[in-house]
């Protein structure tokens, strides 16, 4: 490696990205790791400029610079709402650049390119590239620039295989003969096309997996850098989001009862809809006025908040419910399943932000544990995580799934707009319980009416 | 210019070290925490700038040139956002409500 004092600034920055990811473990000491994280950056950066003298000062400078220009706005403008497509931009952003000097890399040490760098930087660059579009397409569904459903056609995982194919093949053609000129463009627009294709295929509930794992491929291309660049800062931060995300992926397929490969191969939407048990029963819709007598009575209640809650923007109508329940007396809690939302830990950063105290956000085991004594549960558009057939129906697609149990509490209210079922398209029983109670309309506009039928009486 | 010197079996047990250190770490994350997790894991591999500088340093043609000048700003527009925006989402965790901050 280089010079000595550069080597330990190394080993400084890295030591300062391990005990940032140790002191992200709790709220409490959250903030510390990030500054760690910060400064870790810093002085791997500091470092690589004393190191690497550049030719190019002025373009480095005027990179950062447009770097800066970029990401300062965006962390500071953007709502809390939108943080899921933040992150699948960074994710596109990260890897793009990975997969960028990746290829610079591989002109750069042309003619000579021994087999195990050629393997690293092949691999690294399927991974860079693949990374970038399916990102990319992330982004668009979840800014609903284009449509969010799955594209399911004939033959999808034909097209795919062969697609992957080409792109192994062309990696084994470089490793074979890296001076070839045609094999790395096949190589970068078959990667590109896999990633296009992978993230099409995937719907909105499935969302906060793919996200995850593109987190922990866009981690572990920055290691393959790493070993392709003999820097070991590189290997170490890229291996621990590596990590991460691997991590928070199997977290939200577990949550949803579903392997890494329905995630990716399945198209969810379409080949689960119309199975399980028909549902029929009645409805027992419910005006605000009625909902304010059973609330008013309550003296636990356990908000349980989904992607319908971002969508209407209601995390500040249902703190105000929250607080207004409180201060008479009734004990009030937020139930949080690991994939409600669009990506993992959405609704907490939505309800924090709503100035939801974050000892209320509780994780659906432990809300499970109180269902039986709860009085009330509120439902904010959450659908296919409280639908109980994932525990009654054995025939059903959610089947095994882990929910959160609101039926098992006195008296359910659920908020949704319409009798539309879930992302799943499977009906949901527990609209036609004996103690639920639907209350329609926009979740925000509701929360708002209960909250002043509270304030007038 | 940088000719590896370090032997690979190193960068290996660097690789597998951190990945079970990332793996015990990352799994006592409380679940309250994991967007803004993930925001700062994104900033964090956006140490990739390095990877750019690096070859930013001698680069030997235009086009390498340009790629790497793009990686530079790509990976410092992930780094910036990032650890602010993670900043931005921690302070919004507070104890109780409209007070202190942890």
């Amino acid at each position: 490696m280089m010079g000595s004092l550069v080597s330990y600034l190394y080993v400084l920055s890295a030591v300062l990205f391990v005990f940032s990811l140790k002191w992200m473990s709790e709220v409490k000491t959250s903030r510390r790791g990030n500054w760690a994280g910060g400064a870790g950056m810093l002085i791997a950066v500091v470092a690589t400029m004393i190191a690497y003298k550049t030719q190019h000062l002025d373009l480095v400078i005027i990179a950062m610079v447009v770097g800066t220009a970029i990401g300062i706005p965006i962390a500071l403008k953007l709502p809390m709402t939108a943080v899921p497509q933040r992150t699948a931009m960074s994710h596109a952003f990260g890897s793009l650049a990975v997969a960028l000097v990746g290829t610079a890399e591989y002109y750069q040490r042309l003619p000579e390119i021994d087999t195990f760098t050629m393997t690293v930087l092949a691999a690294e660059m399927i991974l860079g590239y693949l990374t970038f579009t399916g990102s990319t397409i992330a982004f668009l569904k979840l800014q609903e620039m284009i449509s969010g459903k799955p594209l399911i056609y004939k033959g999808r995982n034909i097209v795919s295989g062969l697609i992957v194919a080409i792109a192994l093949g062309s990696a084994i053609g470089l490793i074979i003969a890296p001076t070839h000129p045609y094999f790395l463009p096949i190589l970068v627009v078959a990667a590109l096309l896999f990633g296009f294709l992978l993230v099409m295929g995937i719907g909105g509930a499935d969302m906060p997996t793919v996200i995850a794992i593109l987190n922990s491929y866009a981690g572990l291309s920055a290691a393959a850098l790493g070993f392709v660049l003999d820097n070991q800062v590189l290997i170490v931060a890229g291996t621990l989001d590596g990590a991460s995300g691997f991590i928070l992926a199997i977290l939200m397929c577990k949550a949803m009862n579903r392997s890494f490969a329905s995630v990716l191969f399945g198209g969810f939407g379409a080949t689960a809809a119309g199975q399980g048990a028909a549902v029929s029963g009645e409805i027992r819709p419910l005006s605000v006025e009625d909902a304010y007598i059973i609330l008013e009575g309550a003296s636990s209640v356990v908000f349980v908040p989904g992607y319908g809650l971002a969508v209407s923007q209601a995390q500040q109508a249902a703190r105000e419910l929250g607080e207004v329940l409180e201060k008479r007396g009734a004990e009030v809690s937020y139930g949080i399943h690991p994939v409600a939302g669009r990506m993992p830990g959405h609704m907490n950063v939505l309800l924090a932000e709503a100035n939801v105290p974050y000892d209320q956000l509780i994780e659906a085991e432990q809300i499970n544990a109180k269902m039986a004594t709860t009085d009330v549960c509120v439902v904010i558009g959450a659908n296919d995580v409280v639908n109980p057939a994932a525990q009654e129906d054995a025939s059903s697609p959610l089947y095994g799934m882990p929910i959160i149990e609101v039926h098992k509490s006195r008296t359910v209210i659920v908020l949704k707009r319409s009798m539309r079922p879930g992302f799943a398209g499977v009906e949901n029983p527990l609209f036609f319980k004996n103690n639920t109670r639907m209350l329609f309309g926009d979740a925000k506009a509701t929360l708002q009416a209960l909250v002043a039928e509270f304030a007038e009486k | 210019m940088h000719e590896s010197t370090t032997p690979l079996s190193i960068n290996l047990l660097i690789f597998l070290l951190s990945a079970f250190l990332g793996l015990g770490l990352i799994r006592r994350v409380s679940k309250l925490l994991h967007t803004p997790l993930m925001s700062l894991t994104n900033a964090i591999s956006s140490v990739s700038v390095v990877a750019a500088l690096i070859v930013m340093a001698e680069p030997k043609n235009k086009m390498i040139m340009i790629f790497a000048t793009i990686a530079v700003a790509l990976a410092a527009t992930n780094v910036i956002s990032g650890f602010m925006i993670t900043e931005r989402i921690l302070r919004m965790f507070k104890k109780d409500h409209g007070g202190k901050t942890p």
